[in-house]
């Protein structure tokens, strides 16, 4: 029998969701609103005068070669990033899941880059593959003959940013994938091991299907990672450069906005990346998500 | 006992009675500004000093990060009707503040607080960029610099050049021979390297040439002004500069100054141009090799040779406090403004003096006989009166134009564009930032 309690108070109910509700609309809606209301006027920073454009923010958007260049970016580099980091946290993560010793170690230490702020991540591999102070970079010009300059060559900037972004993430892969390895019943890779499966064909066709759930989570989240929160790293080693190859959405709204006062453009720009990221989210739960299974 | 009890007594008294005279708080003044570290520690000692030398105003001085982030603090606070008495504002922000409506020009305020100050005892090409059409001063300077160009002396001397003038600067083809020989002699790796591409190759570029950045006398004159930098000379020098990048006799170390700078320190490259204001840093960081400074080329042949313009920031006074409040102010600017502490800043962080009088006193001290370096700037700033398009720059929207001017000038040097079509997109691109800006004050 299953147990129902009623409430008397009709009220009760609005009162517990109030809180959620309060933090909602001031955090996320009221600035969302603001936001669209901006990207129909032009105003100066100081707030003395707007006036009411229309769609002049955004028709200057899309006409403007570059700002569609910039989402052609944003979205190369997005995948570049969860490509990367997706498959090597699941590869590190399988690798880990056998260790015979140390398991706990191995983890903790696998755990670590995550705890890096992206900022700080940016920093370090600044320091690494700087073409003028980059210790590996010295390397790589020395001893490998490559002309290896993310300061002229935006293909060079766009692996390095790849690089900074996906380190940190292979880290927050890793725990989800470990974590859903270890929900994966033993018996049942041991069933197809018996029955003559490789490793790899156990992997592919047992544990991989079994992991699905995590792997679709895990997309959207290293997808909406590479949106926004790679911003420091952006910041830190590129500032968009050279010649704006790297310039993803996210930096753009923050230069337009933030370093140039343009707020119209800037708001109408976030309004922009607000819809990308829902149009994709919405992509991913209704085709992807169909094709991943929950549960045994 | 009794007797401090009696004591206590009385000084409830005498608050009661004269509750301000007697217990007066000195006016606090805030300043919000974007010096950090050692410039952070001569600033403070300014502000500590002009606190000492008065009891009626307080200075207080807050650190609100790096220039931009002042900026933005500066205006929310306005928004918010919390706005310091003065703010720091980087020279790109100046036609944002000038247009605010915010601001307290400082010409009137000086006026207003009956302070006699003669403008034409300062620095003009430094005022010069911070004036109005009319020639009115709307911001005080306060640190301001030029770019000059530093070279590798040790470098200089295996190659078989002499040391540079430092009054007298040499061509640009002088500067192609010289990068030549470090380069064929294997001296070093590449020729020379620039910080700050935009401002030190065409802003600087075009002043000194008496070329038009822009129309409406570089935006000083009306808001519809349109870009000129694809003129023919200055295609000409960015093609020069990419055909030397080519040959190695230019390197192109990135937009800010830690690329380059690193790239001179490591003696990769024997020229470097950059800020006056690196001395302080160069003095640090490039120990194991003697340099120096001279000015920066100049095109052979040219009939008048123009002062070099400023970068750096300004301090702007915003309106919306009382009255009495800005007379502290005026005299805060003042005290700043005087010989001992236009003396103090320029020692330690290398920044101008921006008062004639403090270059001139330090000059009869024989500082600059110690300190040659120091002086370099300040001639080839000082080398002739500011024309109408030598005086400075003022654009909307600059700090996007110069990230434009970046991107553009990284496509000719990795080869993607040519000169011509890179700087024609740069002028494009900008002209229409300038239009959007021009739409929102119209």
């Amino acid at each position: 029998m299953i147990k129902r309690s009623f409430f008397k108070s009709k009220y009760l109910p609005y009162l517990l969701i109030l809180p959620q509700m309060v933090v909602t609309l001031t955090f996320f809606y009221w600035p969302a609103i603001q936001g669209l209301s901006q990207s129909f006027l032009l105003s100066d920073p100081f707030g003395r005068q707007s006036k009411f454009v229309w769609f002049y923010n955004y028709i200057g958007l899309f006409t403007d070669p570059l700002y569609l260049k910039s989402i052609f970016t944003t979205f190369f580099f997005s995948l570049a990033v969860a490509a990367v980091s997706l498959s090597l946290g699941l590869f590190i993560a399988s690798m880990a899941n056998r260790a015979l010793q140390a398991k706990a170690l191995i983890r903790t230490m696998l755990i670590w880059p995550y705890a890096v702020a992206p900022a700080i991540s940016g920093i370090l591999w600044l320091f690494l593959l700087h073409p003028s102070y980059g210790i590996v970079a010295l390397g790589i010009k020395e001893w490998l003959g490559v002309d290896w300059n993310p300061v002229l060559y935006g293909s060079d900037a766009m692996v390095m940013i790849v690089m900074a972004s996906a380190w940190k993430q292979i880290s927050y892969n890793f725990v989800f994938f470990m974590a859903g390895m270890q929900a994966i019943p033993k018996s049942l890779i041991e069933a197809a091991a018996i029955d003559g499966a490789s490793p790899f064909k156990r992997f592919w066709f047992i544990s991989f299907p079994l992991l699905s759930p995590t792997f679709f989570f895990l997309t959207v989240m290293n997808i909406i990672y590479s949106f926004f929160e790679t911003f420091g790293i952006i910041h830190t080693i590129t500032q968009g450069g050279p010649g704006g190859s790297t310039n993803i959405l996210v930096y753009k709204v923050y230069q337009d906005g933030f370093v140039g006062l343009n707020l119209g453009s800037s708001a109408a720009q976030s309004v922009v990346l607000m819809s990308l990221i829902i149009v994709i989210t919405f992509l991913q739960f209704r085709f992807v998500e169909k094709k991943v299974q929950y549960g045994g | 006992m009794k007797l401090t009890k009696l004591f206590v007594f009385l000084m409830i008294a005498v608050s009661l009675v004269f509750p301000i005279s007697v217990f007066a708080e000195p006016t606090t003044i805030d300043w919000w500004h974007a010096m950090r570290g050692p410039r952070g520690d001569l600033v403070d000692k300014m502000i500590g000093d002009f606190n000492a030398s008065q009891s009626e105003y307080k200075v207080v001085g807050t650190n609100k990060g790096n220039y931009d982030e002042v900026m933005n603090a500066g205006v929310a606070a306005f928004r918010a009707k919390k706005q310091p008495h003065i703010l720091q504002v980087f020279e790109v922000g100046t036609q944002t503040m000038m247009l605010s409506g915010a601001i307290y020009p400082v010409f009137t305020l000086m006026k207003d607080a009956g302070i006699e100050v003669d403008w034409s005892r300062y620095m003009q090409a430094v005022l010069s960029y911070y004036m109005n059409a009319d020639g009115n001063l709307m911001s005080m300077p306060f640190n301001s610099s030029t770019p000059v160009m530093y070279y590798n002396v040790d470098m200089f001397q295996k190659a078989g050049i002499a040391p540079l003038s430092k009054t007298d600067p040499i061509t640009w083809d002088e500067l192609g021979e010289i990068t030549k020989k470090i380069v064929d002699g294997k001296i070093a790796p590449a020729g020379m390297v620039t910080a700050w591409q935009s401002w030190t190759q065409i802003e600087n570029y075009s002043a000194i040439h008496n070329l038009a950045f822009a129309s409406k006398a570089n935006g000083y004159e009306g808001l519809d002004c349109e870009l000129q930098i694809n003129n023919p000379q200055v295609v000409k020098h960015i093609a020069r500069l990419k055909s030397w990048a080519d040959d190695n006799r230019f390197m192109y170390g990135g937009q800010k100054y830690q690329g380059p700078s690193a790239e001179f320190v490591a003696q990769n490259v024997a020229v470097y141009m950059d800020s006056i204001s690196a001395i302080g840093k160069l003095k640090k960081s490039a120990k194991d090799f003697k340099w120096d400074a001279a000015p920066l080329p100049v095109e052979a042949g040219t009939a008048k040779l123009q002062n070099s313009i400023i970068g750096g920031a300004s301090l702007w006074v915003l309106n919306g406090h009382p009255k009495k409040e800005y007379k502290g102010v005026a005299a805060f600017l003042k005290f700043l403004a005087s010989n001992d502490m236009q003396e103090y800043w320029h020692k330690g962080s290398g920044y101008f003096p921006i008062t004639i009088d403090a270059y001139d006193s330090l000059k009869s001290k024989g500082y600059y006989d110690a300190e040659p370096l120091q002086e370099v700037g300040i001639t080839q700033l000082n080398r002739a009166i500011p024309t109408t398009i030598s005086r400075g720059l003022r654009l909307g929207y600059f700090v996007q134009i110069r990230n434009i001017i970046n991107e553009e000038l990284e496509l000719v040097w990795n080869g993607k564009k040519s000169p011509q079509e890179a700087l024609d997109n740069a002028v494009a691109r900008s002209n229409e930032q300038l239009r959007t800006f021009e739409k929102t004050y119209k």
